[in-house]
């Protein structure tokens, strides 16, 4: 077995040294009954590197490669070009095969890294502050709702109908066992972002507002006088960014006076991986940091007055406080954040801006070129790299039948709210940088035959 | 031409006894220091070549940015040191033994990384027609298979994302359980008091109220008094087997009995599963549910602290109230995903969705491959040479640190030491600090909180025997260094990267984002 490096001589030595017969003395305080007397049966053994590679690769196989077809799902998710030297960076060993960091002298290269990448990530987000990173964006919205409801002592959180469908979904299971009140309501298919409605919504009793930001359908919309409302009712305002590329074009919710904002990374160097893992994006303001979930690191000095990093006001977390916790979260996802933190690095704020303008620019180019298409109408006036349009038929069908064309158009708003007939024609459609002019001309063509 | 031997290169090091000069830049040879990003970069720089933006008008309203971010930037060579350099500071299993007890750093097998990478599985999207991923939830449902057979549980939740995760998990799922039984009135969890922290967190965040069981003289959880506890108004008992001490828990099977016939359920922590994994079925120990941490015995890699993956493992009772989504297979061998859109009909119990998407895809591809690599053979392989190991471990080193649990029989993968022996003024932290100037991770310290000065050694199979004898005599030294009193460990590490690290002023006065005024102020 090639990672096992125990020869039988070895094995016997330290038998003897343990002073054990066998190695089922060692196991002798497995009750009897429970105790398996060989490999467990009806599973196969062990395999070489070659034949399991060949198992692997005739699964992969079996899916449809995003880089090799047109491709235009966003929707939490999106496909952009990584630079090959982000993959050589997670891949170094010091990194990949190196615990949390709890020895601080030894581990300041994940500490130094996790401390660019909250600075990295608050100049992002807009926020003064950004934790080291959480599970995912859905988790982390969760997680500042739960954050709102300890500030405000108030447990009324209103979400945006423009909020994440499976965000949404995690809140109202996690809601059922903190017994926080969600006011939740369906987006409707037009351009309205809805600040009006939520504003009207917001009262004494309310935690917090959660608004996703551009949100599902691809709107974007001023915060501006949805946090001057949440803040005359002390109430927070939570932002959503599932799309960390469009802050390179498009205001932060922190410059919109965003108490909270939370997430998902994965745009930025991580990839599709269908759906995980990825990297939950947590920033807030100064004054909010002592209620904040997840690592942090901060920096201090060592014995001799160099500067370092220490992960540090873990009074909050769960090995510590137990029962008491903010969170009972104890992992992060420190690789994925060094990812996103070395593409950043790459782009630095010139990169990062132009990415956006060829996303944006690219987006409006197609939209343009869809809604020439007879029987698709543009739902959106303004949006960054992904917008909604409302085709003439329901769009979930035609998606799978562009899908057996080799096109992946989009998302259905049929997936992400099956059964609500009023979205049922919706079809949210993202480009990126990665998206051709051929790609774009495609999706024309083959939308145009199957709506004709 | 002639040779002129004046000046010819020294081929034999100077033997002259001097102190090390300090460097005009603070490096030491291989030892780099690296500033931060912040200060080498420029918000000019880039190391991405992007083609022009296409022509066309904006369509951000008024919401077009027109401030700085404040990005700095790197070309690709200076990125590629940076990172380098920075990943040289390091510690990992890559470069030698990692023995943090229940941690489970095992080797990480780079086919994993290769097969994780593979366009069909690293290019795909969550949301793409399930005709079109039917290869991705092959793999799900693949894994799934090997997770319920090597458990002996009925079913499994796949999308957790971390071993934590699971936990809320498993709760949510025995919260839901009871409710549907008409017991929802059931508001206490037992937790031994050597649990892992998130036990307890977990348990109050569904709503719980946390009562600590005491643990006997042997390590072990007291039976006796968790049994005499049970009643009406517990829910669930949460334990840890084998447990935080490295034991494992003898009466797993008796304490589970008692706790279904009192009206409850068993939630197994399994964090230590590495342990017994193709030795021992959990399910045969009447387990409701328990998570896996496959970046613990199933090799995926930690990452400086995540990503994690945590499926749960669920009983026959449980299961039915398990997460959304999962994956289906038909009989005709087609895979569904089995969503919010079907449940009502599939799953009508569920408790609901814990994450968007699928879970930690790129985690289960490297699960699979590692349990595919090894097969039942390699993993009941695997259980044993851990196991073997740490009592090696054990037993090469009872004799000079304390051992509170020798005489309780043979540990599991961990071996747990305390401070006691050591001399007035000296701790278990200091030995810590002081491994590592003998080139090792230190174990966990301080943990489990039932033992003074606690250090749990857990070396994994994936260590050999040299490795490991290099390591006993490294720990043997520092520990006895701890007992003579040898001042030159207070100060220990004295050839890290950096001394110790003052903690107090990092939590006192957070500086948790770089800023100009960190430097004019640090300048003062």
């Amino acid at each position: 077995m090639r990672y096992l490096p125990l020869t039988d001589t070895d094995r016997q030595a330290m038998l003897s040294v343990v002073g054990a017969s066998s190695i089922d003395d060692l196991f002798v305080d497995v009750p009897e009954a429970a105790r398996l007397s060989g490999p467990i049966a009806g599973l196969p053994m062990h395999a070489s590197e070659m034949a399991v590679e060949r198992h692997m690769s005739a699964l992969a196989a079996r899916n449809t490669v995003a880089g090799q077809v047109p491709f235009f799902l966003g929707c939490g998710a999106y496909r952009h070009h990584v630079p090959a030297s982000v993959d050589h960076i997670i891949q170094r060993g010091e990194f990949l095969t190196a615990y949390t960091p709890y020895q601080p002298e030894i581990a300041q290269g994940t500490l130094q890294v996790m401390f660019e990448f909250q600075t990295q990530v608050a100049r992002l987000l807009g926020t003064d502050v950004a934790n080291a990173s959480m599970y995912d964006g859905s988790t982390a919205c969760w997680e500042a709702i739960g954050m709102a409801r300890r500030i405000t002592k108030r447990a009324k959180a209103i979400l945006s109908p423009g909020l994440h469908p499976h965000y949404v979904s995690v809140a109202k299971t996690m809601a059922k066992y903190t017994g926080d009140a969600l006011d939740t309501a369906l987006p409707t298919l037009d351009d309205d972002f809805g600040i009006d409605a939520l504003i009207a919504k917001i009262d004494g009793e309310t935690s917090c507002v959660v608004v996703q930001y551009p949100d599902i359908l691809g709107r974007i919309a001023d915060l501006s006088a949805l946090a001057d409302a949440c803040h005359a009712n002390k109430a927070l305002l939570v932002a959503v960014v599932t799309e960390p590329v469009a802050l390179g074009a498009i205001r932060s919710p922190g410059e919109m006076d965003a108490d909270i904002v939370v997430g998902e990374g994965q745009s930025l160097g991580v990839g599709l991986q269908f759906g995980g893992p990825y990297v939950g994006l947590f920033g807030c303001k100064d004054k909010y940091v002592r209620q904040m979930p997840g690592r942090l690191c901060g920096e201090t000095v060592d014995a001799e007055g160099k500067r370092g990093f220490v992960l540090t006001l873990s009074t909050r977390e769960q090995h510590i406080r137990r029962e008491k916790a903010t969170s009972n979260i104890c992992t992060s996802s420190v690789l994925c954040a060094l990812a996103m933190s070395a593409h950043m690095t790459l782009l630095g704020e010139a990169g990062l801006r132009r990415l956006a303008e060829i996303n944006h620019l690219g987006a409006a180019a197609a939209a343009d070129r869809l809604a020439e298409v007879p029987g698709v109408e543009l739902v959106n006036t303004s949006f960054f790299n992904e917008f909604t349009m409302k085709l003439s038929k329901e769009a979930r069908p035609v998606v799978r039948a562009l899908a057996d064309r080799g096109i992946l158009a989009g998302v259905s708003l049929g997936r992400l709210y099956p059964g609500e007939g009023a979205l049922a024609n919706g079809l949210v459609v993202a480009v990126t940088e990665t998206t051709t002019e051929d790609d774009v001309e495609a999706l024309a063509q083959a939308l145009a035959e199957e709506l004709a | 031409m002639s040779i002129n031997p004046a000046g010819w290169r020294p081929e034999r090091p100077e033997t002259a006894a001097t102190a090390a000069p300090a460097t005009v830049t603070g490096n030491r040879a291989l030892m780099l220091e690296e500033p931060l990003i912040f200060e080498v970069g420029s918000t000019l720089t880039t190391g991405v070549d992007l083609a022009e933006p296409p022509a066309g008008k904006p369509r951000l309203g008024t919401l077009e940015r027109t401030s700085a971010i404040g990005l700095p930037g790197l070309s690709e060579p200076e990125a590629m040191r940076h990172y380098t350099r920075l990943s040289r500071q390091n510690y990992a299993i890559d470069l030698g033994l990692f023995p943090l007890g229940s941690c489970t750093m095992k080797h990480n097998p780079r086919l994993n990384e290769k097969m994780a990478r593979l366009p069909g599985f690293a290019d795909v999207h969550p949301l793409q027609p399930v005709d079109t991923v039917q290869g991705a939830l092959a793999v799900i449902q693949e894994l799934a298979v090997w997770l319920i057979t090597l458990t002996g549980m009925h079913g499994v939740a796949m999308s957790p994302k971390a071993g934590a995760h699971g936990e809320l998990c498993g709760i949510l799922a025995i919260k839901a359980a009871l409710g549907a039984k008409g017991e929802g009135h059931r508001k206490v969890i037992l937790v031994p008091e050597s649990a892992h922290g998130t036990n307890p967190a977990t348990a109050a965040f569904a709503g719980y109220s946390v009562e600590n069981i005491p643990a006997t003289d042997e390590g072990r959880v007291d039976s006796a008094a968790l049994i005499a506890r049970l009643g009406p108004d517990v829910a669930a008992v949460m334990i840890t087997n084998p447990n935080t001490c490295g034991l494992f828990e003898r009466d797993m099977k008796t304490i589970s009995d008692a706790v279904h016939a009192a009206g409850g359920f068993v939630y197994c922590d399994g964090a230590n599963f590495n342990a017994i994994v193709g030795k021992v079925r959990p399910g045969d120990l009447g387990i409701d549910a328990m998570h896996i941490n496959l970046h613990k015995t199933f090799s995926t890699p930690h990452g400086g602290g995540g990503p994690g993956s945590g499926p749960v493992v669920l009983s026959e009772a449980l299961s039915p109230f398990g997460p959304l989504p999962f994956v289906a297979k038909h009989a005709d061998g087609h895979f569904a995903l089995v969503e919010e859109e079907t449940a009502g009909d599939d799953h009508p119990q569920s408790f609901g969705r814990m994450v968007a998407f699928h879970g930690q895809m790129g985690m289960f591809t490297r699960a699979l491959t590692y349990i595919l690599s090894h097969g039942a053979d390699g993993l009941k392989q695997v259980a044993e040479d851990a196991v073997l190991n740490a009592n090696y471990i054990l037993r090469s080193l009872e004799d000079t640190l304390h051992a509170p649990y020798a005489a309780s029989g043979p540990c599991m993968h961990e071996a747990l030491f305390s401070d006691g022996g050591m001399a007035e003024g000296f701790s278990t932290l200091d030995v810590a600090k002081g491994l590592i100037d003998e080139g090792f991770h230190p174990m966990t310290v301080y943990f489990p909180l039932v033992v003074h000065g606690a250090m749990l050694v857990e070396p994994t199979e994936t260590e050999s025997k040299a490795g490991i004898d290099q390591f006993v005599a490294a720990l043997r030294s520092v520990a006895e260094r701890a007992k003579a009193g040898d001042a030159s460990l207070k100060t220990a590490p004295h050839f890290a990267p950096r001394s110790r690290l003052d903690e107090t002023q990092a939590a006192r006065k957070p500086v948790l984002v770089w800023k100009d005024a960190v430097l004019a102020e640090a300048a003062e």
